[in-house]
């Protein structure tokens, strides 16, 4: 149980984390014409199609005594990055980007553009007309784009794997506790984190298609 | 523009280039005044009126102008002067109204006072849904709301903030006359005491007569005339018959039907059986008029063409070809004669010869009507 408990906060941090930086990506993919947007586009959706040791192991690096970001790490806090919970957090926010992402962008950009155009009619800077209409009226995507990246990273494996080793209590997460188990050939406890993981992502992905159906809606009349 | 501009009015001289995918462009090139009260502007779709009221709000940028109202300038190439949207103060009501459909009525209508503190914004979005009959829908969302209504609170969103402009950009489309009338009533009444220009967008000749005091027509990007209803469309876009002294095509037309929505009409030529579609005269179904078409803004095709945007092709045959200089001329019978002026290298690609059959492709808006 302590590796569900461990990967549940893994997977909240890494959704809370992801709302905060993917939502100003994704305004800025939505809504700017830069020509050279396509670039960032295709870094953002990277990590659908990298196999997640490829990730994993650039993380490492980078996280490692002389990586870059391990080097930053022990100036400021005086120990290393990578096999600690932090260095988990990292990898995973990299990993699960475009789940978050790209359900923002796409809400951002179904919001009818004459609302835009009202807003800033009646006097709305940018910043106004994204905290009072855009994001309102995104909010399906918003609940989207945070169960998502939750469910993503609660299912992760493989940058877990080479990022953050297999310490107990500190970076042995649910699914790596299961292929343990299954190593060890102890099939019924493997069974019940397994059992428990799906139900999980299942639940989950219910809120995900229902918020989307509008079975119901934040802003249902009374 | 220069001389004196009224306070309260809005004065805009426009010039815009908008290019199309098919490489067509449209020039929106207007000099415009508008003073307190309600002025219509009129044209068929595409002749430009969006396009104005954008560039008047600031959602779209001119090329070329200067644009000023209650005194303050909003847009000046010349000083590169370009207000943002936000600042500038012109209400705008959009067609589709575009009210928040996750905010009720009073939070719409609350929505551009931001500087008020909250008892003062109460008071006056109360007052204003009063003004516009509707203070007992304030708790309901837009999509509970019926449609004549849907428009009051549009309305009153727009006018609680006070702005130097009022754009309408057909914004009673779809409400019977009535109901129309009670709507624009509560208008005039709003601005007696306010007295700002607004400027009232329809291609509705109904609502013209309806609203009207005064009218700009807008016909291709170009504002064809100004004035009184009556003076206006009756004849709006008419050539005086000097001026059309260069046009080698002066045809006699029946006026079969009015296509107000797409700003034309067909007329039948003559007393032969070629339809070909104008731009809409105002003359009655039934009605004589003349068309001008200058020779050279005439095309000639020796297959049937196909994919055009051009709306009028007849089908002749080349009665005469007669070479002038670096110029040919070529009568074309469709039932009724024309002259086409053509290239003598088009002549020649195209092996032109009298006798030949050939198709005769009209733009609508190269054929003019002559007083």
């Amino acid at each position: 149980m302590e590796a569900l408990w461990l990967s549940m906060r893994l997977a909240a941090c890494v959704a809370v984390i992801l709302l905060v930086i993917g939502t100003p990506v994704a305004y800025g993919l939505a809504f700017s014409n830069w020509r050279g947007k396509f670039l960032l586009e295709s870094v953002v959706a990277l990590p659908l199609v990298l196999p997640p040791t490829v990730l994993g192991f650039y993380a490492l690096v980078a996280m490692g005594p002389r990586g870059p970001l391990g080097k930053l790490w022990i100036a400021l806090f005086g120990h290393g990055l990578a096999f600690t919970f932090g260095g988990l957090i990292l990898a995973s926010v990299l990993y699960s980007l475009p789940f978050a992402v790209q359900p923002l962008i796409a809400s951002f950009e179904g919001v009818d553009r004459k609302l835009l155009d009202a807003s800033a009619v009646l006097g709305a800077g940018g910043l106004r007309t994204f905290c009072r209409v855009i994001l309102p009226l995104s909010l399906p995507g918003a609940v989207t784009a945070a169960v998502l990246s939750f469910a993503h990273t609660l299912g992760e494996f493989g940058v877990v794997l080479m990022v953050g080793g297999n310490l107990a209590g500190v970076t042995r997460t649910v699914s790596i506790d299961i292929y343990d188990h299954v190593q060890s050939l102890e099939y019924g406890q493997a069974n019940r984190m397994a059992l428990v993981l799906l139900a999980i992502s299942f639940v989950v992905l219910s809120v995900v298609y229902a918020v989307n159906r509008r079975v119901w809606t934040p802003w249902a009349a009374k | 523009m220069g001389g004196e501009v009224n306070a309260t009015m809005l004065a805009a001289r426009i010039r815009k280039e908008r290019r199309s995918a098919d490489a067509s462009s449209f020039v929106l090139d207007v000099s415009i005044e508008v003073s307190p009260g309600i002025t219509i502007l009129f044209g068929a779709s595409g002749a430009g009126k969006s396009t104005l009221l954008d560039c008047v709000a600031g959602l779209a940028r001119p090329d070329e102008g200067q644009i000023a109202a209650g005194g303050e300038v909003l847009f000046d190439s010349a000083r590169g002067i370009h207000v943002p949207t936000p600042k500038r103060r012109t209400a705008y009501v959009f067609q589709t109204l575009a009210l928040f459909p996750h905010l009720s009525a009073e939070e719409n209508v609350a929505y551009g006072l931001t500087e008020l503190r909250e008892e003062e914004r109460r008071e006056q979005v109360e007052a204003i849904l009063k003004a516009f009959r509707v203070e007992k829908l304030g708790k309901q969302r837009p999509d509970k709301i019926s449609g004549g209504e849907k428009q009051r609170i549009a309305l009153a969103r727009s006018l609680v903030t006070e702005p130097r402009v009022l754009l309408l950009d057909e914004p009673l489309t779809g409400l019977d006359a009535e109901l129309k009338a009670s709507i624009v009533d509560d208008l005039r009444a709003w601005n007696a005491a306010k007295g700002i220009p607004i400027l009232y967008v329809t291609h509705s000749r109904e609502e013209v007569d309806a609203l009207g005091e005064r009218v700009i027509a807008l016909d291709n990007g170009r504002v064809a005339s100004t004035g009184r209803p009556m003076d206006v469309l009756d004849a709006p876009r008419r050539k005086k018959l000097a001026q059309a002294a260069g046009f080698e095509n002066l045809l006699s037309a029946t006026v079969l039907d009015l296509r107000e929505a797409d700003g034309v009409m067909r007329v039948k030529l003559g007393d032969s059986a070629c339809e070909i579609e104008v731009p809409l005269g105002y003359a009655a179904a039934g009605s004589r008029v003349r068309v001008a078409v200058r020779a050279g803004d005439i095309l000639l095709a020796t297959e049937p063409p196909r994919g055009l945007s051009a709306r009028n092709v007849l089908d002749g045959r080349i009665v005469s070809l007669e070479q002038r200089g670096t110029m040919a001329m070529a009568r074309v019978d469709c039932g009724i004669a024309f002259i086409v002026h053509i290239t003598p290298g088009a002549v020649r690609e195209l092996e032109l010869t009298a006798g030949r059959r050939v198709w005769v492709v009209l733009k609508t808006h190269s054929c003019h009507l002559v007083e």
